[in-house]
C-alpha cells in the first residue's frame, strides 16, 4: 500500500483548529476507535484538555471532546502510519490518474513516477482549485504556505462530475505570551476525563486550560466598518460556507442585536507560543484583523502570528458516489473527505475508514463494508451523502440520527467491534479486549436480570415508584433515570464485584431501554428495505406509475437499496412497492 | 417468511350504492381484532356471519372470512369483512379498527408490497399493479391537497411550526450546548407542546375534521365567463344554488353543491369564469377557481364553440364539451335539459371507474395521527418536568409527535430544525 503526499510532513497537521471530537464527532471518533482506526488513540496521546460535552444530559448526547497538542498529534499521527509494514509513505503531487478504459488504475506524480493500484482513495482536502482569501487579496492556495492542486482537478473535470464550490475560514493565530491571561475566565479539563478509544487508560500529556473572552461593540463597530473590504461582503467569494462556523463578520452582520460574541482561546499545544481564538474566523484585511482582535478584552496586545483567512475549493457532488464512497461511474477511484462536501477532522476519518476498508477490500476481493443508519453516526453520513448530497459544508450533529438514543459514544465498540472483526480491520489486541468487556458485560446483564425487587422494597430504598406495583427487575429499576447503580448497590450489595465500568454501562444501557424497544420495529422496516439491493443500471424509465418528477429524483440518485430510495424526497409507499415489484420480477426471470 | 409488524387494514371495494363493502386486514394480529370484533375467527376460508361490535357498541352484521397465514392475498394472517355499504357503517368499523393494538390503516400500495414480499402474486399480476397503485395515490394525494388548503390545513401548519420550534430549541441545547444558546429551554418547550396538544385534542374530539374531508368526489365545472357553468351546476342540483345572470363574471367563489350522482357521493364544484381580470376581487376568485378545480377528481370544462380552447388544460379523462345546445350547435342544454342525462353518464362513467376510498381512509388516519402526536406530546410535557436533564428524551418524543403528524404537517426533517436553529441562535464558536 503506498501512500502518496506533498510531504511526510504534512501527515497529522491539523489545518483547522486544534480540537478532535465534540457532539456528534465525538461519536464519530468512537466509531472509528471501535473499528481500529487511529483517530481516537492518536488524539488520547495528544489531548492536553479533555471535556466531556453534555456531561449532565443523558449518555446519548453525550460527546467526548479534546484539546489536542498540534506537535503531539502529528507525530502520532506519523508514528502509526510509519509503523505499518505494510504502508510505503511517498512524497510527491499526483497530477494524473493512470486509466484502464473507465477504470483508474494508479496515478502519475508530477515527476513522472507511475504508481499502479488495483484501487484508489482520493482526499484532496481543500487543495482542489483552492483558493486563499485575506481580505481583497486572494491568491491560489490549499492551505496556507501549500500549492493547491490544479493539474488534478482538471483530470477530474474529465470524469464530467458534477462539481461545486464551498468555503470555510480560520482565524488569525495569536502569540500565548502577548494575551493578557489575568481576569479571563479560564475553563479548565475535566476532573475525571472521558477518553475517545476505549483501549485508552490515562491522559499522557499535561492538562492545561483555556481561556474564555468575549467581542464588545467596539469590536462590531471595526468589523462593520469595514464589511466591504471582507472577501466575503466583497463579493470576490462565491463557495458556500458553513452555517454553524460562521466568520465573524457573519455573526455581526446577520445577529446585529447580539452586543457580544464568545470567544475560545484554545493554547495550539504544551510547547508552542500559538493560541487558537475560536469564533473569531475571518477573511477581513490583516489590518483590520489586528484592530478587532486589539478591542476584545485581554487581546488588547495580542501578536498575530498568522492572519485569519478564508478558502475556497472544489467539491464533488457526493451523489456521485456508491456508499461505499467508490465514484459510481468511475470503477477503482474512491473520495473521502472534504473533495465529498463535508468538514471537520472527524468526518473525514470515518470516511477514510469507509473509503479505505472499500478500496482493499475491492483489491484483494473481499466483502464491501457497509454501514447503516441504524448501526452507526458513520451509516448516517454516508447516507445523507450520497441520497441527499450537500448544501453546505456536512458536518455530524447527533439530531441527524433518528436511532440517536440507541447509536451512543459508550457503546459504539459493542455495535461496531463485531463488525471490524469480521472485516479483518480490527487487530488481536483490541478483539481481546472486547471480547472480557463482553463477556463482563453479559456476566453483570444476567445477574441484573435475576434480581427482583419488590415495590414495597424500593419504595423503601427511595426509589419513586407506587408501592402496588409489580415487582421489578435490575434492568427495569435502572431504566429509571434517577436510579443508580449505587442505589441497586444498597439493596443487593452482592452485585458489587461488577467492575465499576461494566456497573456504568449496564445502567446506559439500561435508561433508553423502551426507547429502543419502541423504535424496533422502524429498526426492522429499514433494515428489511436496506436488504433490497437495486442493481446501478435499473431502469427507472419503464416503471409506469412513477411520476416524472420522481423518476428524475431516482435516476439522478441512484439508490443502491430500496431502503435509501425511500428516502428520496418526495418518495410515495406507493412508488416503493412498484420498484419493488420490479426488482421481484427481475429476479424471477433470472432464476 | 417476511413479518411486518403493524396489521394494516383498509376498505377495499369501490366506493357508491354497492350493498356491501369489504374491509379487509392483513398482519399478525388480524386474528385478535377478529376475536375482539366479531367474537372469534370463523372456520379459514368459510364465509360466516356475524355480529361486528367495539365493546358494547354493536357495529354492523357482517359476513366475514378469515385467512391463516400463509394461504392468503399477502401470504400474512388476513381477514375480511363484509360490512353494508353505507358511509356510517363503514366510517365505524375503520374507526374501531383503528383502537386495536397493533392496527394502522393501509398505505396505497401496502397490501401488494405485503404480498410481494412474500412471494404471493405471478409476474402478470405484478405487471398490472401500476396502474392500480397509482390511481390510489393519486386519489390520495388529491384529497390531501384538499384538507391542507382547508381551514385544517391552516391549523396544521401552525402546529408544523410550533412543533418544529419546539423541536429546534431542545436539539440546539443538545447539539450546540458549547454555544450561545439559552441553557434552559423548557419554558418555551413547555408552552409550544401545550398549545398544540390542547389545539389538538379540541380539533379531534369535535367532529372537525369529518365536516371538512369529503368523502366522495370532486367535479369541479370550468370554463370561460357565462358559459353557463353555473346554469348547469343548477339543472345538475335542481335548485337555484349558484346565482345565475347573464352578467359576466357573477360567481366570484367556489359555489360547492353536495348531490348524489348516480349512487355515488359526488360534490359539484362552479368556478369563477376562468378569464384575465382587472377587478382585483374578481381575479382572486378566479385563481382560487383554479386551484380548487385543478385538486378536482374530474374536471367538466366547457367551451363556447368546438374548435375553441379550452380555458384548462385537461388532465387524464376530463370532459370537454359545449353546452347550450338550445342556441347553438352544442352537447347539451341545461335550460332545456336536453343531453343532460349523457353528461351525467359521462360522468359518471368516469367516476365509477375510481375506487375512491381515500376520504375515509385519510379521515382516519388523521384521527390516529392526531391520538399519536397527543400520546406523544403528553409524554413530552411529563418528561420535561420529570427528568429535565435528560433532554434527549423530550426531544425524541416530540419528534415523534411530528412524525405522527407527518400526513397532515408534510415531512419534518433534520434540515428545517437546523434551519430553525440556526436563524433563532448565532452558532459558531
Amino acid at each position: 500500500m503506498v501512500l502518496v503526499t506533498l510531504s511526510r510532513d504534512g501527515i497529522g497537521v491539523m489545518s483547522c483548529n486544534p480540537a478532535i471530537g465534540g457532539l456528534g464527532k465525538g461519536h464519530l471518533v468512537r466509531e472509528v476507535d471501535a473499528l481500529d482506526g487511529v483517530m481516537g488513540r492518536v488524539a488520547d496521546r495528544a489531548g492536553i484538555q479533555f471535556r466531556l460535552l453534555n456531561r449532565r444530559k443523558g449518555p446519548a448526547v453525550q460527546g467526548p471532546r479534546a484539546q489536542a497538542d498540534r506537535a503531539l498529534y502529528r507525530a502520532g499521527m506519523l508514528a502509526e502510519i510509519a509503523n505499518q509494514p505494510r504502508i510505503d509513505i511517498v512524497e510527491g503531487e499526483v497530477t494524473d490518474f493512470i486509466m484502464d478504459g473507465f477504470r483508474v488504475a494508479g496515478v502519475m506524480l508530477s515527476d513522472g513516477t507511475k504508481i499502479g493500484a488495483a484501487a484508489t482513495v482520493l482526499t484532496t482536502g481543500t487543495f482542489l482549485r483552492g483558493v486563499i482569501h485575506i481580505g481583497t487579496a486572494s491568491r491560489p492556495g490549499g492551505r496556507i504556505g501549500d500549492a493547491p492542486s490544479v493539474a488534478l482537478a482538471e483530470r477530474i473535470d474529465d470524469f464530467g462530475l458534477p462539481l461545486g464550490r464551498l468555503k470555510t475560514g480560520t482565524p488569525p493565530r495569536l502569540r500565548s505570551s502577548s494575551i493578557d491571561w489575568d481576569g479571563l475566565e479560564m475553563q479548565p479539563s475535566d476532573e475525571n476525563p472521558v477518553f475517545f478509544s476505549f483501549l485508552t487508560q490515562c491522559a499522557e500529556a499535561r492538562q492545561i486550560a483555556c481561556g474564555l473572552t468575549r467581542t464588545n461593540e467596539r469590536t462590531h463597530d471595526i468589523i462593520r466598518e469595514n464589511i466591504d473590504r471582507s472577501a466575503m461582503y466583497g463579493g470576490t467569494i462565491e463557495g458556500v460556507g458553513p452555517r454553524y462556523c460562521p466568520s465573524i463578520e457573519d455573526k455581526v452582520v446577520r445577529f446585529a442585536e447580539k452586543s457580544a460574541h464568545q470567544v475560545f482561546l484554545e493554547p495550539e499545544g504544551l510547547d508552542t507560543d500559538l493560541v487558537y481564538p475560536n469564533g473569531l474566523s475571518t477573511s477581513l484585511p490583516e489590518d483590520v484583523q489586528h484592530e478587532y482582535v486589539h478591542s476584545i478584552e485581554g487581546l488588547e496586545r495580542a501578536e498575530i502570528a498568522q492572519p485569519g483567512y478564508a478558502i475556497e475549493y472544489d467539491y464533488v457532488d457526493p451523489r456521485a458516489l456508491v456508499s461505499t464512497l467508490r465514484l459510481r461511474d468511475v470503477e477503482g477511484l474512491y473520495l473521502a473527505g472534504q473533495i465529498n462536501g463535508t468538514t471537520g477532522y472527524e468526518e473525514a476519518a470515518a470516511q477514510g475508514l469507509v473509503a479505505g476498508l472499500n478500496a482493499a477490500a475491492d483489491a484483494l476481493g473481499l466483502e464491501t463494508a457497509r454501514f447503516s443508519r441504524e448501526s452507526s453516526y458513520i451509516g448516517v453520513m454516508m447516507d445523507d451523502l450520497v441520497t441527499r448530497g450537500v448544501t453546505e459544508p456536512y458536518r455530524m450533529f447527533t439530531s441527524r440520527a433518528e436511532f440517536r438514543l440507541s447509536l451512543r459514544a459508550d457503546n459504539a465498540d459493542q455495535r461496531l467491534t463485531p463488525l471490524g472483526t469480521a472485516l479483518g480491520c480490527v487487530g488481536k489486541a483490541r478483539q481481546a479486549e472486547f471480547a472480557k468487556k463482553m463477556e463482563a458485560l453479559d456476566a453483570g446483564k444476567s445477574r441484573l436480570e435475576q434480581v427482583h425487587v419488590s415495590a414495597s422494597e424500593a419504595a423503601d430504598a427511595g426509589i419513586r415508584i407506587s408501592r402496588d406495583g409489580a415487582a421489578r427487575t435490575g434492568p427495569e429499576l435502572l431504566a429509571f433515570a434517577d436510579v443508580d447503580f449505587e442505589d441497586l448497590l444498597a439493596l443487593r450489595p452482592e452485585l458489587s464485584d461488577i467492575r465499576v465500568d461494566i456497573q456504568e454501562q449496564l445502567k446506559r444501557d439500561a435508561l433508553y431501554a423502551q426507547y429502543v424497544a419502541r423504535q424496533a420495529r422502524d429498526v426492522d422496516n429499514l433494515r428489511r428495505d436496506e436488504a433490497h439491493a437495486i442493481p446501478p443500471d435499473f431502469d427507472y424509465g419503464i416503471l409506469s406509475g412513477l411520476s416524472s418528477e420522481l423518476r428524475q429524483k431516482l435516476t439522478a440518485v441512484r439508490p443502491e437499496t430500496l431502503g435509501q430510495a425511500g428516502r428520496v424526497e418526495g418518495m410515495t409507499p406507493a412508488a416503493l412497492t412498484l420498484i419493488l415489484a420490479r426488482l421481484r420480477m427481475g429476479e424471477r426471470r433470472a432464476s | 417468511m417476511v413479518t411486518y409488524g403493524h396489521t394494516i387494514f383498509a376498505l377495499s371495494s369501490a366506493r357508491g350504492k354497492s350493498g356491501v363493502a369489504v374491509v379487509r386486514l392483513s398482519g399478525p394480529d388480524a386474528g385478535t381484532a377478529l376475536d375482539r370484533l366479531a367474537g372469534g375467527r370463523p372456520q379459514p376460508r368459510r364465509a360466516s356471519f356475524r355480529v361486528l361490535s367495539d365493546g358494547d357498541a354493536m357495529l354492523d352484521e357482517a359476513v366475514v372470512l378469515w385467512f391463516p397465514k400463509p394461504h392468503s392475498f399477502t401470504g400474512e394472517d388476513v381477514a375480511e369483512l363484509h360490512v353494508h355499504g353505507s358511509l356510517a357503517t363503514v366510517e365505524a368499523v375503520l374507526q374501531a379498527l383503528g383502537k386495536q393494538p397493533g392496527h394502522r390503516i393501509a398505505e396505497p400500495g401496502e397490501f401488494t408490497r405485503r404480498a410481494l414480499e412474500n412471494e404471493r402474486l405471478d409476474l402478470s399480476q405484478v405487471e398490472g399493479l401500476s396502474d392500480l397503485i397509482e390511481a390510489e395515490t393519486e386519489a390520495q394525494r388529491r384529497q390531501a391537497l384538499r384538507v391542507l388548503s382547508g381551514a385544517l390545513g391552516v391549523r396544521a401548519n401552525s402546529w408544523r411550526s410550533s412543533l418544529l420550534k419546539a423541536a429546534a430549541l431542545l436539539e440546539a441545547t443538545i447539539d450546540f450546548a458549547e454555544e450561545d444558546v439559552p441553557a434552559d429551554v423548557r419554558p418555551d418547550v413547555r408552552e409550544l407542546v401545550a398549545d398544540v396538544m390542547s389545539d389538538i385534542q379540541k380539533e379531534s374530539a369535535g367532529i372537525g375534521i369529518a365536516e371538512r374531508i369529503r368523502d366522495g368526489f370532486e367535479v369541479a365545472i370550468v370554463g370561460p365567463p357565462n358559459v353557463g357553468k353555473s346554469t348547469l351546476l343548477n339543472a345538475l342540483a335542481g335548485r337555484d344554488a349558484a346565482i345565475t345572470s347573464h352578467i359576466a363574471g357573477t360567481t366570484r367563489d367556489v359555489i360547492e353543491v353536495r348531490m348524489d350522482l348516480r349512487g355515488l357521493p359526488v360534490t359539484v364544484l362552479d368556478t369563477a369564469g376562468l378569464r384575465e381580470s382587472r377587478d382585483e376581487i374578481e381575479a382572486l376568485g378566479v385563481a382560487k377557481a383554479r386551484d380548487r378545480a385543478e385538486q378536482a377528481d374530474l374536471r367538466v370544462i366547457l367551451t363556447e364553440r368546438r374548435a375553441a380552447a379550452p380555458t384548462m388544460t385537461p388532465q387524464g379523462d376530463d370532459i370537454v364539451t359545449v353546452p347550450k345546445a338550445d342556441i347553438c350547435e352544442g352537447d347539451f342544454s341545461a335550460e332545456t335539459g336536453a343531453g343532460l342525462d349523457w353528461l351525467v353518464d359521462e360522468i359518471g362513467n368516469r367516476l365509477e371507474s375510481r375506487a375512491n376510498t381515500a376520504g375515509l381512509a385519510i379521515r382516519e388516519r388523521h384521527r390516529t395521527a392526531m391520538k399519536r402526536a397527543i400520546e406523544s406530546l403528553q409524554r413530552a410535557a411529563i418528561q420535561l418536568e420529570s427528568e429535565p436533564d435528560l433532554v434527549e428524551i423530550s426531544a425524541e418524543e416530540v419528534r415523534s409527535a411530528i412524525r405522527a403528524l407527518d400526513s397532515l404537517v408534510g415531512r419534518v426533517d433534520v434540515e428545517h430544525i437546523l434551519d430553525d436553529i440556526f436563524a433563532s441562535f448565532c452558532i459558531g464558536k
